[in-house]
């Protein structure tokens, strides 16, 4: 996995809560076998009309917002289906960090596992980052892994919370399943003692 | 020792170890597998070269994208479909899994499958690629949606990184008024709650109407933990789930299931212990309701009218102003009032026999409303077999309704179940999300009782006043 570290880029305003994982990636589009390609139909029933034409009012399709490497956007972001398909397209798209008042469980942790940053701050602090992101491409936003920090254009610095083992993993583009796999002593011992207690499992 | 709520006993006896940051390792007892959340995951195995480590743990079973007609055995017409139906077959065989093909009588939905083969039983760790997990939790196992990354870890090392979550209670106590069924008593949670009322949590339903339901009714409850973003929902295990239970194909036998049994029964929450959250509702309070909007929380009583997005407040008002228009609804409209086009009933909230048994009462000798579009789809093939034998498919087909094979079909509309632009559905399913039943589709959420009554009259309808 890709190390993260430091993201400054245009973020763009979401201020829509409850933005499900259908709006994010609908499912038509989970049919791939694959992890790739799916930037291109991220948010597709918002950024698309019918006939495939770009809606030009949708915030991602502004010129401003075109290349936006973080999105900000309303309460319980990412809620519904639990499909990695939504950071999957998320990050094809080219986004590295989203920042909402709270986020879906399950989301939270794909987005962790795909090298995206979900940031939690209070609904006040998601308002100034907004305001800031309005501004379009004359504003960039910093968010600092290592020093936890999220700076708007003005220098405004604001703090986030990370659990710290995900942050080490991001940090250092670590994989879960080969860091699991150094504890492999632990699950073999685990594994027989609990056959015993639980034959029928 | 301190008293314990359920899902701390059920989360100690999983613990494999506890970093000093707090990451834990949770062992898995069941890890359920679907064609659409898989594939990349055992790309992921083949590449590193690793193997699944508990293969006969691992249960793989088709179901999103399958087609419900007769002719599906066929084969499937759409590409992509096919493609990921056939990856599935190649990697339960390759690496020696479970499987339910396509044309086996147990295939259906993964949650309904699951604890049909008694795979799901009490005091588990179950995880599935898919959020609906939340479900086998009605037996008091620890279920969890994951994400595809975890699928992989899963396979790779039969265990999960996890946080713990904190504890919720939602008691439903006395007795439920007739008419009020499971799934009106989990929405009523989620309308109370919202769908982010359990974001941290693991709730444990409980209380004597949530004791009174038979399992089909406490998966229903479960299966929709999700829908209020609470990691997994509990029930705790009494004579209903053993009896369930019992005599299932993958459920423990002779001495096995004595010892078994005697654990189960240390399976609930000590008296004393602590939850950080409790929510108490009357039993006698919940009437049956159904959803306006466009999340799962826009619920209200069948006999209320469309809300005015000036009600609310914050984000909310937007979001109501929006899922009023795309639901092509008025504010003050009665709810009664809303035509129905369609009638989708199934789902893994309510593709049971239980569900069907409901239907069947409500439309016997009774004719699907002119024009109207229902269909049934039967959460398993054996739910299948057992509606044909009770008589039930029969009463359904002379009804009018489409009498379907299982699978997921109109609940996700990935297969060629779908709605069209504008067309209005009385839905058993979990989601009435924009699109979610195919692009500019308007879904009411609704129990298995009033979608069959919205299917005779054409409308929204009060489960109390049919006749
Ligand atoms: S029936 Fe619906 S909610 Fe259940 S697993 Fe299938 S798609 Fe998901």
């Amino acid at each position: 996995m890709e190390k993260f570290t430091k993201v400054s880029g245009v973020a763009a305003p979401m201020p829509l809560i409850n933005i499900d994982t259908d709006m994010i990636i609908p499912k038509l589009f989970l049919k791939t076998i694959k992890r790739s390609g799916l930037g291109k139909n991220l948010f597709d029933e918002m950024r698309y009309d019918d006939n495939g034409n770009e809606i030009e009012s949708f915030v991602l399709n502004k010129p401003a917002y075109r290349n936006a490497e973080i999105i900000v956007a309303g309460d319980n972001f990412g809620c519904g289906s639990s499909r990695e398909h939504a950071p999957w397209a998320l990050k094809d798209f080219g986004i590295k960090v989203v920042i909402s008042t709270s986020f879906a469980d399950i989301f939270h942790n794909n987005c962790f596992k795909n090298g995206i940053l979900p940031i939690r701050l209070s609904a006040e602090d998601v308002a100034a980052v907004m305001a800031d992101a309005e501004k379009g491409e004359n504003a960039r936003i910093t968010v600092d892994l290592e020093a936890q920090t999220v700076s708007t254009t003005d220098g405004t610095e604001i703090k986030f919370e990370v659990d710290s083992f995900k942050k080490h993993c991001l940090l250092n583009g670590l994989d879960d399943i080969g860091l699991t796999l150094q504890k492999a002593d632990a699950i073999d011992k685990f594994e027989s003692e609990y056959a015993e207690r639980m034959p029928w499992s | 020792m301190s008293a314990k709520t359920l899902y701390d006993k059920l989360w100690d006896a999983h613990l494999v170890d506890e970093a000093e940051d707090g990451t834990c390792l949770l062992y898995i007892d069941r890890h359920l597998v679907h064609e659409v959340t898989s594939p990349q995951a055992f790309e992921g195995l083949r590449t590193a070269g690793r193997k699944v480590r508990a293969p006969e743990k691992t249960i793989a079973v088709p179901d999103h994208n399958v087609p419900t007609t007769e002719d599906r055995v066929n084969g499937i017409d759409n590409e992509e479909s096919r493609i990921q139906v056939e990856a599935l077959d190649k990697n339960a065989r390759d690496f020696g899994i479970h499987y339910y093909p396509v044309d086996d009588v147990r295939q259906g939905v993964v949650h309904i499958v699951g604890p049909e083969q008694g795979w799901t039983l009490p005091g588990m760790t179950v995880v599935c690629g898919d959020s609906h997990t939340a479900t086998h939790g009605a037996f008091g196992a620890l279920a969890h949606g994951i994400g595809t990354s975890e699928v992989e870890h899963v396979l790779a090392t039969q265990t999960l990184i996890q946080a713990k979550s904190k504890n919720m209670k939602v008691e439903i106590t006395g007795k439920l008024r007739p008419g009020v069924t499971a799934k009106d008593i989990t929405m009523t949670v989620i309308g109370l709650t919202g769908t982010a009322g359990g974001t941290g949590y693991v709730i444990e339903y409980c209380g004597e109407a949530i004791r009174d339901l038979s399992m089909e009714g406490r998966m229903t409850v479960c299966n929709m933990a999700i829908e209020g973003g609470a990691r997994a929902g509990l029930i705790a295990p009494d004579e209903t789930t053993f009896d369930y239970v019992k005599g299932r194909p993958h459920a423990p036998k002779g001495a096995q299931w004595d010892q078994a049994l005697a654990y189960w029964k240390t399976l609930f929450s000590d008296d004393d212990a602590h939850f950080d959250k409790v929510i108490t509702i009357k039993g006698e309070d919940i009437a049956p309701v159904v959803t306006w909007g466009t999340s799962p929380e826009d619920v209200l009583p069948i006999d209320g009218v469309v809300p005015d997005p000036s009600e609310f407040e914050g984000g909310k008002v937007d979001a109501a102003k929006r899922a009023i228009e795309y639901m092509g609804l008025t504010a003050g409209q009665k709810l009664t009032d809303i035509k129905i086009d369609t009638v989708f009933i199934g789902s893994c909230t309510n593709g049971r026999i239980e569900d069907f048994r409901a239907v069947a009462e409500v439309v016997k000798g009774k004719k699907i409303a002119d024009g109207m579009r229902a269909m049934i789809v039967p959460g398993s093939g054996l739910v299948r077999a057992q509606a044909e034998e009770e008589g039930l498919a029969d009463i359904f087909k002379d009804a009018g309704f489409e009498w379907r094979m299982a699978g997921c079909s109109m609940c996700l509309a990935m297969n060629p179940d779908q709605l069209e632009p504008g067309e209005r559905c009385a839905a058993t399913s979990n989601r009435n999300f924009e699109g979610r039943q195919g692009r500019g589709g308007r879904t009411h959420l609704v129990s298995p009782a009033m979608a069959a009554a919205a299917a005779i009259t054409g409308h929204l309808t009060d489960i109390r006043k049919m006749d």
